[in-house]
């Protein structure tokens, strides 16, 4: 179980390298699609439908608006500068975060086994022994949701709501000709 | 100062067989992300992942047999307004559980019987809820991508606008 | 071991982000950022051969609890996708703003190109 969880991480993580190095546009993008979609299987093995569910339609969603972006526009990255300095620096920052990430995920406790199982009173054993007699619902995903955890998807609507405003006002119709015209004057 | 480009179609060199694909596939897709919302409370789902199913298969309309067709279903001031709408719907909502002593905001203020679990009809505020967040979803969704494949059109509309007004400015001048 | 496949994926973004050119491909490496601290959170909740939280009626809740993985990191990815995507839709907008003002995703060429 352990090995094909593993494995499909590791076909996640070829198909992110390819996104990173490759120089067409096209290509890292469905390369990133791949990747999307191979984390939907890695959730269905995570015993997570909701979330597999969720991020293939978002996946869906996002590559199209990628093709769509990159469709009919200059996709290929004409002077791949591959400054040796440029990318041994980059190469050195990664690396040194990297470093605090390995001191940092040396703390973590073993896989399979839950955060929850450490706490005698975590709250996520709560959801789980009283979910289905506070709230009535037996999806506790959706319970903890839109029921304990409420306030938090207050936000997230109101996130969403906000970046479809801003992409609005970013796109609206009238822009350039506003500014031309104060640029005139 | 721009690089003259191609602008892709709206969707009218689509073969026959992805119009015809999408005209069976458009009702269930719609059906499916329906029935995710309306029963996301009992079985994986709930209104995020519905709402991005109903999204994508007006998304799917689209693409497959232009802008025009998916506009006529779902217009952008339609979309604008089921967005705020949405999120309006859940805050009162939560706003409602507030009204008696030992209730707070967000409060679940429909009590499931016991006879009830495992129902459509259980849950109390939240398949209400899951509705409001599925229309919130699908509309927030669906108005970004029609913003951001509506702009091609609007580029190329812009770009002769404004050579013709250069041109007027020249001839004037 | 798995925890790290995780941090690599991230690190494989941050690099994108360090060294890419075009403002589209950033996007896309943030993308792969995001994908890997919503794979790390879920990874943290995971019980071995665990069960969805989703109450089966056949077994008792105490079985239930003992069974099923953790649903908080679950609920908290979920939110986090779809503001992954709002956001996403968000920069892809600024993006193509930028290419019609322009006419190139490459970020050295619209500085060069600015006023």
């Amino acid at each position: 179980m352990t090995e094909v969880l593993a494995l499909l991480i590791l076909l996640t993580v070829i198909a992110a390298i390819i996104t990173v190095l490759t120089s067409n546009l096209l290509y890292a993008v469905i390369s990133v699609g791949a990747v999307g979609f191979l984390l939907a299987i890695v959730y269905l093995f995570l015993a997570a439908p909701d979330v597999a569910i969720v991020q293939i339609g978002v996946e869906v969603v996002s590559l199209v608006i990628l093709i769509r972006a990159t469709l009919g526009r200059e996709v290929q990255q004409l002077k791949t500068v591959h400054a040796v300095v440029g990318v041994s620096f980059a190469v050195a920052f990664v690396a040194v975060i990297g470093l605090f990430g390995i001191q940092v995920f040396n703390q973590f406790p073993e896989f399979g086994i839950p955060v929850m199982e450490r706490f005698a009173d975590a709250p996520a054993l709560v959801y789980l022994q009283s979910g289905l007699a506070t709230t009535g619902a037996p999806n506790l995903v959706t319970a903890v949701l839109l029921d304990f955890r409420a306030w938090d998807t207050l936000g997230e609507a109101t996130v969403l709501f906000c970046a479809a405003l801003g992409t609005a006002v970013v796109l609206r119709r009238n822009a350039r000709i506003g500014r031309k015209k104060s640029e005139d004057k | 100062m721009n690089t003259p480009r191609k602008l892709p179609d709206e969707g009218l060199d689509m073969g026959v067989t992805v119009k015809t694909v999408t005209r069976w596939l458009k009702g269930p897709i719609l059906l499916f992300g329906i029935y995710l919302v309306l029963y996301g409370h009992i079985t994986p789902g709930g209104g995020f992942g519905g709402g991005v199913v109903i999204a994508s298969a007006f998304i799917l309309i689209t693409l497959a047999s232009g802008e025009r067709a998916s506009l006529q279903l779902f217009s952008k001031g339609v979309a604008s307004r089921l967005d705020s709408i949405g999120l309006l719907m859940f805050l009162v909502l939560g706003w409602l559980g507030t009204g008696w002593a030992g209730s707070y905001f967000f409060s679940n203020f429909i009590n499931t019987p016991e006879a009830a679990q495992f129902t459509l009809l259980s849950g109390g505020i939240m398949p209400i809820m899951n509705i409001a967040l599925g229309i919130k979803v699908a509309s927030a969704i669906f108005l970004v991508f029609t913003l951001l494949t509506a702009f091609h059109i609007v580029e190329q509309e812009l770009e002769d606008r404004l050579c013709a007004e250069a041109h007027q400015q020249e001839s004037n001048s | 071991m798995i925890f790290s496949l995780c941090l690599l994926l991230i690190l494989i973004g941050l690099y994108g982000v360090v060294v890419s050119r075009q403002t589209l491909k950033i996007v896309i490496s943030l993308l792969i950022m995001n994908h890997g601290v919503h794979l790390l959170l879920l990874l943290i909740g995971y019980r071995e051969a665990g069960n969805p939280p989703i109450v089966d009626p056949a077994i008792s809740i105490a079985e239930f609890a003992a069974s099923s993985v953790d649903p908080l990191p679950q609920a908290l990815v979920l939110t986090a996708i779809v503001i992954g995507l709002g956001v996403l839709a968000l920069m892809v907008a600024f993006c193509v703003r930028l290419y019609e003002r322009y006419g190139t995703f490459d970020v050295t060429e619209i500085r060069r190109l600015r006023g």
